[in-house]
């Protein structure tokens, strides 16, 4: 909580919710009849429409990004350290519309939410969400807020996906596509911690084939350890010996000393994934993980990123961190290349960070300067 | 601009697609992009220098020449240029084989190790030479291998690599010598390159 709000924060915001009447047509090929999106904005839209910034989220992030929600608020948002008066997205420049987005479950439609049609929670018969119908609906939500074309689109991680497949599926309303540490497609271990987190919850026998709010349950346990296994991959293993090492939070060595031995990091992991499922919903986490594995920009273009690319007309700033290795430097190399081969405008930056697939939210002096100056170049 | 950047640009085609290695500041790639409308990418690996390209709009890719250009396709730019740069590099006839795949041309300039003064320097004071073109020890110079322009013409000749043009440039005194006798007289050079 702080005392007073930092001059550089966005300050107190509030959520709003959009209701949508039009039906959605998914990639699965069902329909969203209705359906709601919350959102926070920060800064102000000028005349022309022209300097809004859209944030797309990750895996387990919402509409929640900047500034706080109350004075009585522990943290600001997710990205507070990147967006704000003077930050790398300015808001004395830009306008930032942050959602969350459909089949999440923090107020905008998801599985939580009633079915219209069957006046019940969907639950398990929530439809499938590609990143393509996270694009569509923000471009949507754009509709309504006038936004004809963004400034920027902006992700990290999951993020970045959204940011790649707006600038194939709405190239002429994005200018600058901001991706962080993302990749064209995940490698066969990202979807295996993928599986072995989604087998965590279902396996839980509390999870009821995905109806656990039928049966007045949750499956707590399994949604904990699927998270456990997800933070373990954002984390290096530099930063997790640096924070942590051997540390012991309880018990000891000693000989004949019977009481049982905690390590910290154990303890660390309990409490992260303890906290997770008690604010996240597991037939979401099932769906935005299944989304990311089918995530695979080039597919329908002959396995191509180059000819991929080619259908975008943005900018393009790509960002890694040295100890990434959930998507490693690497994965975003073969997005510039592909930029490079398609002869499209981009700029590239690695940076020499400890804290692993984590960097991207942390406060970091050299990848605020890429991320500042970049922005600074952005014409509104 | 610095002069062997100013000789670069008469030889760079209007509109083509440009690679710059070790791009700098890039002064060059700007003024290309300005004044031929090139579409220019350059690769630097020093962060202040990406910063100062971000700045000037350009497109930086923070890239290790001496991890090579395996990331991009064959002939794929029209002309490859790295100014200043071979004599800083682990492996400098790799990198130029890989330019001339990369580019159906590529334009390379360096220091010339044989001028006089370095020579000069060397017999006289039995040390390595400092000057103001190369004002480092021995011991923290970023340029590891050096060579004069008869080195590089040998190894142009041993990979058959074919020479379109030569220049040389003198940045403090406009010697009279240095065509005549560019190896003993010329401080840097610029080779126009093709397979």
């Amino acid at each position: 909580m702080p005392d007073v709000i930092p001059a550089n924060s966005v300050g107190i915001v509030s959520p709003q919710t959009l209701h949508f009447t039009h039906p959605l047509l998914l990639a699965c090929g069902k329909t969203l009849d209705e359906y709601q999106i919350v959102y926070e904005t920060y800064g102000e839209l000028n005349a022309a429409k022209s300097n809004a910034v859209l944030i797309c989220h990750a895996l387990s992030g919402h509409h929640h990004a900047a500034g706080y929600h109350s004075l009585e608020d522990k943290r600001p948002g997710w990205w507070d350290a990147y967006i704000g008066p003077g930050k790398p997205i300015d808001t004395n420049k830009f306008f930032v519309v942050s959602l969350n987005n459909l089949g999440g479950c923090h107020g905008s439609t998801g599985p939580r939410s009633i079915n219209p049609t069957t006046g019940k929670v969907w639950g398990a018969d929530f439809p499938m969400i590609r990143v393509r119908d996270w694009v569509a609906s923000q471009a949507k939500l754009a509709d309504v807020l006038g936004i004809e074309s963004w400034a920027a689109v902006v992700g990290g991680s999951l993020g970045g996906m959204q940011v790649m497949r707006w600038a194939l599926q709405y190239p002429t309303r994005i200018r600058h596509a901001i991706v962080i540490a993302s990749a064209l497609k995940l490698s066969a271990q990202n979807i295996a911690f993928n599986e072995a987190a989604r087998k965590a919850i279902t396996s839980d026998p509390e999870f009821y084939d995905g109806n656990y709010l039928e049966h007045e349950s949750l499956p707590k346990s399994g949604l904990a350890i699927a998270r456990m296994i997800g933070h373990i991959t954002y984390l290096s293993d530099y930063a997790m010996g640096e924070k942590f090492g051997r540390d012991l939070r309880s018990g000891n060595f000693n000989l004949g000393s019977a009481e049982p031995i905690e390590f910290q990091i154990e303890s660390y992991l309990r409490y992260q994934g303890d906290s997770f499922a008690n604010s996240f919903d597991a037939n979401s986490y099932l769906r935005i993980t299944k989304a990311l594995d089918y995530f695979d920009l080039a597919r329908e273009y002959d396995d191509d990123p180059v000819l991929a690319f080619k259908q975008a007309k943005a900018k393009f700033l790509v960002v890694s961190f040295s100890t990434d290795w959930r998507f490693a430097p690497q994965r975003s190399r073969e997005i510039v290349d592909a930029l490079v081969g398609a002869n499209k405008a981009v700029t590239y930056a690695e940076i020499e960070s400890k804290f692993g697939h984590d960097a991207f939210l942390l406060p970091d002096e050299r990848y605020q300067q890429v991320f500042s100056r970049y922005m600074a170049g952005v014409s509104i | 601009m610095r002069i062997d950047l100013n000789e670069i640009q008469n030889w760079i085609v209007q509109h083509s697609r440009i690679l710059d290695l070790g791009c700098g500041d890039g002064t060059l790639l700007k003024f290309l992009i300005e004044h031929k409308q090139v579409q220019g990418y350059g690769l630097e690996i020093d962060s202040d220098q990406i910063n100062t390209c971000i700045d000037k709009g350009l497109n930086v890719i923070e890239q290790n020449l001496d991890r090579g250009l395996g990331n991009f396709a064959d002939k794929s730019f029209d002309t490859v240029i790295m100014a200043q740069a071979l004599q800083t590099l682990h492996f400098p006839h790799l990198v130029l084989d890989e330019m001339l795949r990369v580019g159906k041309e590529c334009i390379v300039t360096f220091p010339n190790f044989g001028h006089w003064k370095a020579r000069f320097h060397l017999l006289s004071h039995g040390r390595m030479p400092i000057s103001d073109l190369l004002p480092y020890e021995w011991y923290n110079t970023p340029n590891i291998h050096f060579c004069t322009f008869k080195d590089f013409e040998v190894l142009c000749k041993e990979r058959n690599i074919k020479v379109i043009h030569r220049q040389v440039v003198n940045e403090s005194s406009q010697s009279v010598f240095k065509d005549i006798v560019p190896n003993l007289f010329g401080e840097t050079a610029i080779y126009h390159l093709s397979k």
